[in-house]
């Protein structure tokens, strides 16, 4: 069974742990500016909401690259940058409509989510369960028990 | 290590930037952030200086573990010789300023001399430059940090800075970074506008990497957010109704000071509580609280994020006012509210916004409308003067003197001198609650004995993050003592202001010590920088920051007579609540707190106390 990384950014409180787990699971270093997965603060309405790769099944990313550096991790279904392919041409960056893979000056590669082989280290740095890794078919299955307790099948007096 | 190792010095008068390699000796002897900086300016400045002129310096410094994975890893201080006070002071701040700063690769800036014109400090990564800051001089803190970050097309930018209030003079300006988190006290902020300073922008991105034993600081700092998480103040009252939560505790207990310390109890503290701001209003059906909000790197969450109602007198027809924005926290809510007697959530929330949007601190600020009010009810000021009647419980009195304060017109820059020198200037100096020229926090030393003598020796005049006793006198943390004697203080004083000097120094937040010993902070700095970071070593260096705050202070002119509170809490009982009957002790507590200190009766060191902690 694959997952997915699933996003509430109603919990998210901005505390950049995530960024933080990211860079130094890649880099070694805590390094917001080298994460994958990134907070943005939408600072007039008070939101702080997580943003990352979804993995599209058909990635732009993927197709777009000449090299054929994106490869698919078949147990994960990452998409998954090849450092020692990729010519850091930056096609994929243009074709990725979401923005989600990005060029590093300090390597000349692109680095995008890779879920960390599995084990996405953001996941688990979350303190507040805004960033889970859950059942890829299922990411949905939290809002739909929110809509779910507000249904009314009691029967009426 | 978890030190960049290197200080960036900032010469404003010559206009360079030079680097220059850390001191680690004294990175060793005093940590970071407020230890190490404050071991930087007492080396560097004159104590008797004149905090407003040239010569007076003023430091930016992070902590070994600012930057880091450490919960609440992400502060910074500012520290000079306080424009209120004339004694040392070192403001915290979080937000995210602080971890990009140690990013970008430096431990803190030192900023000496004056700018003959407003300039601002730009750095990305190891190179900074002194920018042109005319076309910014004269905007708010609100419309400063996007002009910045627009001018340089890079919205990552962090900023910190100061707005019309430390231009306009005002004693108690605030540094804020991030729009609404502040390094608030002693007038920091109004030091770094006399230096014709308006803003430091960063971007870093280098990352924070040399830790000693990345797998031994993984791990301690887990268990160290496992202790915050589990912990019933840090894990589930903090985050859900932020340091407010204290304002119904507070004003039971009796030391909720109200009108200017004429009362310890607040008729309408239900009114601006942590429960108020969870409460639906009957206008638009919405809380005053949007959301809590984490700063860089911390797992408890406190921070308030409110709206304030669009219908509400103080925003009508005025939209930059409609958005989400910081407050209120305890402190704030009680100086704007109960020090006033007011009860108008949305005209407190409206004027803590104005204090961040130009950048002075609440706390000073409503306790001086406090003293104004009751110069008023005294018939010393009039409404001529003033430009509004300003009773005591006036919300439209409190908003209209932080729009003047704000930049200083009218009034407001009467207000902007802070309560001792505005009381003075009106012939009753008795009526500003102060210690040092610094105006108390939220929390009364009739009801809370030992915070009596907290704020008496806090070396940066009255203030709760200095020694905060209420921890254990109200909250048993970490154990249970009596608010209302003076017996044991002594010692429970020093033991808080020496552990929190280590906090304050190591880069975390000091609201992880509600759940957090130095035994819980010990771990991540030995991995992250030293093994010889011991428990022992630890408790020594943060008695040796309290000295070395002490000792300057002592050579700028201050001494055991200035160790004091106001005479209407020694005096005037509390009329209410438990502690009905009582004043502040403090002639109980003071002459064991030096014994313990070793200082002598003039609360100087003694030479046995310095060669003991090395100074």
């Amino acid at each position: 069974m694959q997952k997915s990384l699933y996003i509430n950014a109603d919990k998210c409180t901005g505390c950049l742990q995530c960024e933080m787990a990211c860079s130094y699971e890649n880099y070694g270093v805590f390094n917001p500016a080298k994460s994958r997965i990134k907070i943005f603060d939408f600072d007039h309405t008070g939101r702080k909401v997580p943003y990352t790769c979804t993995q599209c099944d058909e990635a732009w990313c993927l197709h777009a690259c000449p090299v054929e550096a994106i490869k698919v991790d078949a147990a994960t279904g990452a998409k998954v940058v090849l450092d020692d392919v990729c010519v850091g041409c930056k096609v994929c960056t243009i074709a990725c409509p979401f923005g989600t893979i990005n060029y590093v000056q300090d390597t000349g590669k692109v680095q995008k989510c890779d879920l960390c082989g599995g084990d996405p280290a953001c996941a688990a740095a979350c303190p507040t369960g805004a960033i889970t890794y859950v059942d890829a078919d299922w990411t949905g299955l939290e809002r739909m028990k929110q809509w779910a307790a507000k249904v009314d099948n009691q029967p009426r007096a | 290590m978890a030190w960049a190792g290197k200080i960036l010095r900032v010469d404003l008068g010559k206009g360079t930037c030079t680097s220059e390699p850390l001191n680690m000796k004294w990175a060793r002897d005093y940590i970071g952030q407020r230890g190490l900086a404050t071991k930087y300016f007492t080396e560097e400045v004159d104590p008797k200086v004149d905090p407003l002129s040239p010569q007076n310096k003023i430091i930016w410094a992070t902590g070994p573990l600012t930057g880091t994975m450490a919960s609440t890893g992400g502060r910074y201080s500012v520290i000079t010789k306080g424009a209120l006070t004339g004694a040392v002071a070192c403001s915290n701040s979080g937000g995210y300023w602080g971890a990009e700063l140690k990013m970008a690769g430096w431990d803190m800036i030192v900023f000496e001399g004056k700018s003959p014109k407003p300039v601002y400090l730009y750095i990305e990564n190891d190179n900074a430059k002194l920018l042109d800051a005319d076309w910014l001089w004269g905007k708010s803190v609100w419309d400063t940090e996007p002009a910045i970050k627009a001018k340089h097309q890079d919205p990552q930018i962090r900023v910190s800075c100061i707005g019309r209030a430390a231009e306009a003079g005002c004693l108690y300006a605030a540094v804020i970074n991030d729009l609404h988190r502040a390094a608030g006290r002693s007038g920091v902020g109004t030091v770094m506008g006399s230096k014709n300073l308006k803003a430091i922008a960063v971007r870093g991105t280098k990352g924070v990497g040399n830790i000693r034993d990345p797998k031994g600081f993984m791990k301690a700092t887990t268990e160290a957010k496992k202790v915050l998480a589990d912990n019933a103040v840090t894990g589930q009252g903090l985050p859900k109704f932020g340091t407010q939560v204290l304002m119904n505790v507070i004003n039971e207990i009796g030391a909720l000071p109200t009108r200017n310390h004429r009362d310890v109890q607040f008729e309408g503290a239900k009114d601006i509580s942590a429960e108020a701001m969870h409460q639906p209003r009957k206008t638009d059906g919405k809380p005053t609280l949007v959301t809590n909000q984490a700063c860089f790197g911390c797992t408890i969450a406190c921070g308030r994020i409110s709206k304030i109602d669009e219908t509400h007198y103080t925003v009508q027809n005025r939209p930059e006012y409609w958005g989400a924005s910081g407050g209120l926290e305890y402190e704030a809510a009680w100086a704007l509210g109960a020090a006033n007697g007011v009860k108008d959530l949305e005209a407190l929330t409206y004027a803590n916004f104005v204090c961040n949007e130009d950048g002075f601190d609440p706390i000073s600020f409503g306790a001086t409308v406090g003293a104004v009010m009751e110069l008023y009810e005294m018939g010393v000021l009039k409404k001529e003067q003033l430009g509004i009647e300003a009773l005591f419980g006036s919300a439209k009195a409190l908003t209209y003197f932080a729009e003047l304060t704000a930049k200083g017109e009218g009034f407001g820059k009467e207000i902007g001198l802070g309560s001792k020198r505005l009381t003075a200037k009106y012939g009753h100096p008795d009526l500003s609650m102060s210690v040092k020229g610094q105006e108390f926090p939220a929390y009364d030393s009739r009801g809370i004995q030992g915070m009596g003598l907290a704020y008496a020796t806090s070396n940066r005049g009255a203030c709760h993050l200095r020694g905060y006793t209420v921890a254990s006198e109200v909250l048993g943390i970490p154990v249970k003592t009596d608010p209302l004697v003076t017996e044991g203080k002594a010692g429970l004083v020093k033991a808080f202001q020496d552990a929190t000097a280590v906090f304050d120094s190591a880069g975390v937040c000091l609201f992880t010590s509600f759940a957090w010993t130095l035994a819980n902070v010990q771990p991540q700095l030995a991995t992250a920088c030293t093994d010889e970071f011991t428990l022992e070593e630890l408790n020594l260096i943060g008695e040796r920051i309290w000295n070395m705050e002490r000792d300057f202070n002592n050579r700028a002119g201050f001494s055991s007579e200035d160790d004091t509170l106001p005479k209407r809490l020694l005096t005037e009982p509390a009329k209410t609540g438990p502690a009905k009957g009582l004043t502040n002790g403090l002639d109980k507590m003071l002459p064991e707190y030096y014994q313990l200190r070793g200082w002598d009766e003039k609360g100087h060191l003694k030479p046995e106390t310095r060669a003991r902690l090395g100074l």
